[in-house]
């Protein structure tokens, strides 16, 4: 245990000094902010007509503002923030020669990879949550709506997701710089795998969900089932990327309104009635229930990629040259 | 010689692929003598070090470090064996200090015992001035000395050190032989070192071994060595010589 809290601070003071890291930071905490100030003004004259607006303070991670809402932001960049912190932990260790004499210290091997990787999740833990901190302070001081236990709770759930999310990225590139030798090679195979699971499987969706579940002309008024199936393919197809996983899963726990994670719903008149008339939102409880799915299948992700590094690690052969 | 034996090796064999890196090695090494283990680039020096650590797993065969087998208990060896590795790699940006200090940490010893510790064993490798100095701009032979310095850190019965010397001016290597020296009279640190400057070798090791592709050819004083090659007891033969015959005869 020891051994694995020394590998941790020691990579924690690697990481805080290092300069792409403050870089990162604070071109992150720019566009946080700049996203909250615009969505908070955005926000103010929306509310202005509203009588008695429910659940507002939530509208300042959800809302898109004038480009795009901060949830957005963390789905899209958070992966950058793990692979940044990842992509050469081992490689750069054993390209300075320093894993050799490490390892011949009287600690578990496995410490390093778990220090390597509690620090980075110690990393992104603390970014996600000054961002998240820094955009409620902003809010607090420019609605001046104070955020009530529930919201409190759906905040924090998503702060979790969101490490989770991050984590994810930070195993899959601490994996690619244990297989590896290159720095560079390690760094491009997850900007890669980044770029295809993030922007390329929801492609690959609607193409998949063309083929195997096509829709005719004018048949979304006439069969509407036919519509439906194109669009469950096209969603289980594009579950397959984290990012869809994560955004999915905390929109639907930020939003209490939001009802479903479908995009398309068959609906009586009666239903349709019921749901205007009884326009309230979901107690917490039951948007975690609705996206419970999302939640494990994010967790079990990140462990599995944690794991594959973990094994990779502790069966590779340590030689000094 | 009723010296105890620190280190002692039992048919140790290990095989990469195809290729045979050590076969059945048997070796035994007393307290507090300087080895001097010799071959060719390949010869499995390296190799039989990592195995010895427990950094690698025999194929066959077993070792007994200060009394641990390296296999089973690993880091019970690691803890009272140093070992400097060929090349020894530091973290550039931190500085000699900063680096000491995480390998104490490392073998779990407190900052305030570690400290002054840190402070005597810099000054024994004339690194004292350049404690607070980035190592990423250190000389070769400023971060060899820094290697022994945390190699010693955790005050070892053993020390593994793989080419020390190499690349080193001749000050430095003249330094770094002292510095070994000295660790074996002074602390009685048994000292097992591979190298290939074969006239260095001769004047601090106790007792050499000769590896080459993966067989120890010969084990044994300089003086011996050579009586058993060219069967003459005098000791003018320099280990240079012996050495050249064992080779080509492994060679052929």
């Amino acid at each position: 245990m020891k051994g694995l809290f020394v590998i941790c601070r020691k990579e924690l003071s690697d990481h805080f000094s290092s300069t792409r890291f403050i870089l990162l930071f604070t071109v992150i905490m720019m566009v946080s902010l700049v996203t909250a100030y615009m969505v908070g003004a955005g926000l103010r004259d929306e509310l202005q007509g509203v009588a008695k607006p429910t659940l507002v303070f939530l509208l300042l991670f959800t809302s898109p503002g004038k480009f795009f809402s901060l949830i957005q932001f963390i789905a899209f960049f958070g992966p950058l923030i793990g692979i940044v912190l990842g992509f050469d932990a081992i490689n750069k260790e054993r390209s300075t020669r320093t894993l050799s004499k490490v390892v011949s210290q009287p600690i578990y091997r496995d410490a390093i990879i778990n220090g390597k990787f509690l620090a980075g999740v110690i990393i992104i833990a603390v970014m996600v949550f000054s961002i998240v901190m820094l955009i409620s302070g902003l809010g607090l001081t420019l609605i001046g709506v104070v955020p009530g236990p529930e919201e409190i709770g759906r905040l924090v759930i998503y702060l979790v997701l969101s490490i989770f999310y991050i984590s994810f990225w930070l195993g899959l590139s601490i994996l690619f710089s244990i297989t590896f030798r290159s720095i560079a090679t390690s760094a491009l195979a997850a900007v890669a795998c980044w770029i295809f699971l993030s922007f390329f499987v929801a492609i690959g969706a609607g193409i998949a969900s063309d083929m195997l579940a096509p829709v005719e002309q004018n048949a979304a008024a006439t069969n509407p089932e036919m519509v439906i199936r194109h669009e469950r393919v096209r969603s289980v197809f594009s579950l397959l990327s984290p990012m869809t996983l994560y955004s999915e899963g905390t929109t639907t726990i930020l939003d209490p309104l939001r009802k479903t994670t479908q995009t398309i719903l068959l609906m009586g008149p009666m239903e349709r009635l019921s749901l205007s008339r009884f326009q309230s939102p979901l107690p917490l409880l039951q948007s975690v229930y609705l996206v419970f799915p999302h939640i494990i299948s994010l967790i079990a992700i990140t462990m599995i990629f944690f794991a594959a590094s973990y094994i990779v690690f502790m069966r590779q052969e340590i030689r000094s040259t | 010689m009723d010296r105890q034996p620190i280190i002692e090796c039992r048919d140790l064999t290990k095989i990469y692929g195809q290729q045979v890196a050590v076969n059945h090695l048997n070796l035994t090494i007393y307290e507090g003598e300087v080895f001097g283990f010799l071959g060719p680039n390949g010869a499995g020096k390296t190799t039989t070090l990592l195995m010895l650590l427990g950094l690698s797993e025999p194929n066959a065969g077993s070792a007994t470090v200060c009394g641990f087998d390296p296999t089973r208990e690993p880091l019970k060896v690691k803890r009272v064996v140093g070992y400097l590795p060929e090349n020894v790699g530091f973290y550039d940006d931190m500085t000699a200090l900063q680096n000491i200090q995480f390998v104490s940490r490392l073998n779990g010893i407190p900052d305030d015992v570690s400290l002054p510790l840190i402070d005597e064993l810099l000054k024994v490798v004339e690194l004292d001035t350049e404690k607070t100095k980035r190592v990423g701009h250190f000389s070769r032979g400023m971060r060899q000395r820094l290697g022994i310095a945390e190699v010693l850190i955790k005050e070892p019965k053993v020390v593994f050190l793989d080419e020390p010397t190499l690349g080193l001016d001749p000050d430095g290597t003249a330094k770094m032989l002292d510095l070994i020296c000295s660790l074996s009279k002074e602390k009685n640190i048994t000292i097992f070192f591979s190298s290939h400057l074969l006239d260095q070798v001769q004047k601090i090791s106790d007792r050499v071994g000769i590896m080459i592709k993966g067989n120890l050819v010969a084990v044994g004083h300089i003086d011996e060595l050579a009586k058993a090659k060219f069967g003459l007891d005098q000791g003018d033969y320099t280990l240079e010589e012996i050495y050249m015959k064992y080779f080509k005869e492994g060679q052929a």
